[in-house]
């Protein structure tokens, strides 16, 4: 087994297909969308494939060590080019090839007239533990 | 076997250890693998005396514990006898307990989870589970909670305004795992209401048992948020309603009128209306009045502009809500509200999207994502 990360991005990846902001989307679309996220989650917990999902608040900054003494340095807001991570997947699958299938189902979740996002999401491996066995 | 019953008795036993003489953290310990223990045997062998059954299986184990640690550090072992039970003052103990886990000293993350454990018997892992975070961090901020109060005395009083505020913040946690933390939190409430006389304790009381009855309505079957004036009201629960205007009641008798009391007062209020339509919102703005001369929190002024705007329009609303705190949480959402009420839909549908970027979770954000798509399809039409 072998965990990654499914990131999605407020902004910062190329361009959806079905690239509509969701609140000029209906009710009802946002109601399908959020059922399909859901049913996605759900149905990799019984297949034993679902480790987390989180969202993300848009807001943040940068920190850094200013020094002894010193408090942190901040800056924020986020400019408007910064990459910006909306949330993440965590799923736990047999292979690669598995966890690109799943990426592409999450990247179908419907939007603006029902029809698929076509999101781009970004498909991240875990660096593993060290396997007992190596030679 | 009655989880609730067993859990109910973990604050007498505790009380009863340190009355003996075990120090905090080691008779919390004992208190523990005593619960552990029933649950694994109690099925099969239920015991006569439930209470008695406990004191003795975590004073044993208390003294198990603490001859291993003398052994280890090569000292007499001085604990040998059990005393005798004596006359047990059940009520304070108890009361003692409650104020020691909700110690000024500790953090309110930490005050909450050794509340809960000490007091609601709950196991780390539990705890762990309704917080999200890992059981090995639960376990670290408890232990250092216990080392925070092991040098304060059991024996005084101290400020029930700490112990509510922790059980406030319990109840508001809501429902998470397998552990129903608003349920928990009414079951301690009402183990505080009746250990000690206070109004407030009872204000808290009737404020929880009025939000509770509302739970099952407020959200829809797809996990989306159902707003106050939409719910449908023959899902409340009329009996903890009818409960907790029954303790609010009789707590305001008292003239003792705190902030506790005025929130349930607004909530019962709410729970009193047969339609939305029928709120009595006069009422409820001199309730926030009240409120606002007892805390003044910018929260309680901002639910008074909405409040406000029912009451007297949605103008005279945004004009109460100019003299509130922009950065209060909230603040843009009841803006989108106000604007919506007062027909200007396009200033709503941008409010709105833009509290939706600043909500504070997942279900809020999808509500006024909604709400901003409902008058932008609208608009369009």
């Amino acid at each position: 087994m072998a965990k990654y990360l499914l990131l999605k991005h407020y902004r910062g990846a190329p361009a959806a297909v079905n690239d509509v902001p969701m609140d000029q989307w209906t009710p009802e679309e946002i109601s399908a969308h959020v059922q399909y996220m859901r049913d996605f989650a759900a149905r990799l917990e019984q297949t034993g494939e679902f480790v987390d999902s989180q969202a993300l608040a848009p807001e943040g900054a940068f920190v850094r060590y200013d020094g002894e003494g010193r408090p942190p340095v901040t800056d924020g807001p986020f400019a408007e080019t910064k990459d910006l991570i909306a949330g993440w997947m965590v799923i736990d699958v047999d292979s690669h090839e598995r966890a690109v299938e799943l990426a592409g189902e999450l990247s179908a979740a419907p939007g603006k007239g029902g029809e698929p996002i076509h999101e781009w999401l970004e498909l991240r491996p875990f660096l593993g533990e060290r396997h007992t066995i190596t030679e | 076997m009655d989880e609730a019953l067993l859990r109910s008795l973990t604050p007498h036993v505790l009380g009863i250890l340190v009355r003996r003489g075990a120090d905090f953290a080691a008779a919390e310990d004992a208190v523990q693998d005593a619960l552990v223990e029933a649950v694994r045997v109690w099925p099969d062998d239920p015991p006569r005396d439930p209470k008695g059954w406990l004191i003795t299986v975590a004073w044993r184990r208390f003294l198990d514990a603490t001859r291993a640690d003398t052994a280890r550090r090569r000292r007499e072992d001085r604990v040998e006898e059990e005393p005798a039970p004596g006359p047990a003052p059940a009520a304070d103990d108890t009361l003692r307990l409650y104020f020691l886990c909700a110690h000024p000293s500790l953090t309110p993350s930490s005050a909450v989870a050794l509340t809960l454990r000490a007091v609601g018997g709950l196991t780390t892992r539990q705890i762990a589970q309704a917080y999200l975070v890992p059981e090995a961090t639960m376990a670290q901020r408890i232990s250092r909670a216990k080392r925070t109060v092991s040098g304060v005395r059991f024996d005084r009083p101290g400020d029930v305004a700490t112990v509510l505020r922790v059980l406030y913040l319990v109840f508001n946690e809501g429902y998470s795992g397998d552990v129903d933390l608003a349920a928990e939190a009414i079951r301690l409430t009402r183990q505080l209401a009746a250990a000690i006389d206070h109004p407030e304790v009872a204000g808290l009381l009737a404020l929880m048992l009025l939000h509770h009855a509302r739970r099952a309505a407020r959200t829809a079957p797809d996990g989306s948020l159902v707003p106050l004036a939409e719910q449908d009201r023959g899902r409340w629960d009329t009996r903890a309603i009818a409960e907790g205007v029954e303790i609010l009641q009789a707590a305001l008798a008292r003239d003792r009128l705190g902030e506790f009391q005025a929130q349930a007062a607004v909530a019962a209020l709410h729970a009193d209306a047969p339609t939305a339509g029928e709120t009595d919102w006069v009422q409820i703005v001199e309730w926030y009045d009240e409120l606002a001369r007892l805390t003044d929190s910018p929260v309680v002024r901002l639910n008074r502009a909405v409040a406000v705007g029912e009451a007297d329009g949605p103008r005279a609303g945004l004009a109460a809500l100019a003299a509130v705190d922009e950065k209060v949480p909230r603040h843009t959402a009841v803006a989108a509200y106000l604007h919506e009420r007062d027909g200007d839909l396009t200033t709503a549908a941008r409010l709105y999207a833009e509290a939706a970027l600043r909500a504070s979770d997942l279900a809020e954000r999808d509500h006024l994502t909604r709400q901003a798509a409902r008058l932008n399809a609208r608009r369009a039409r």
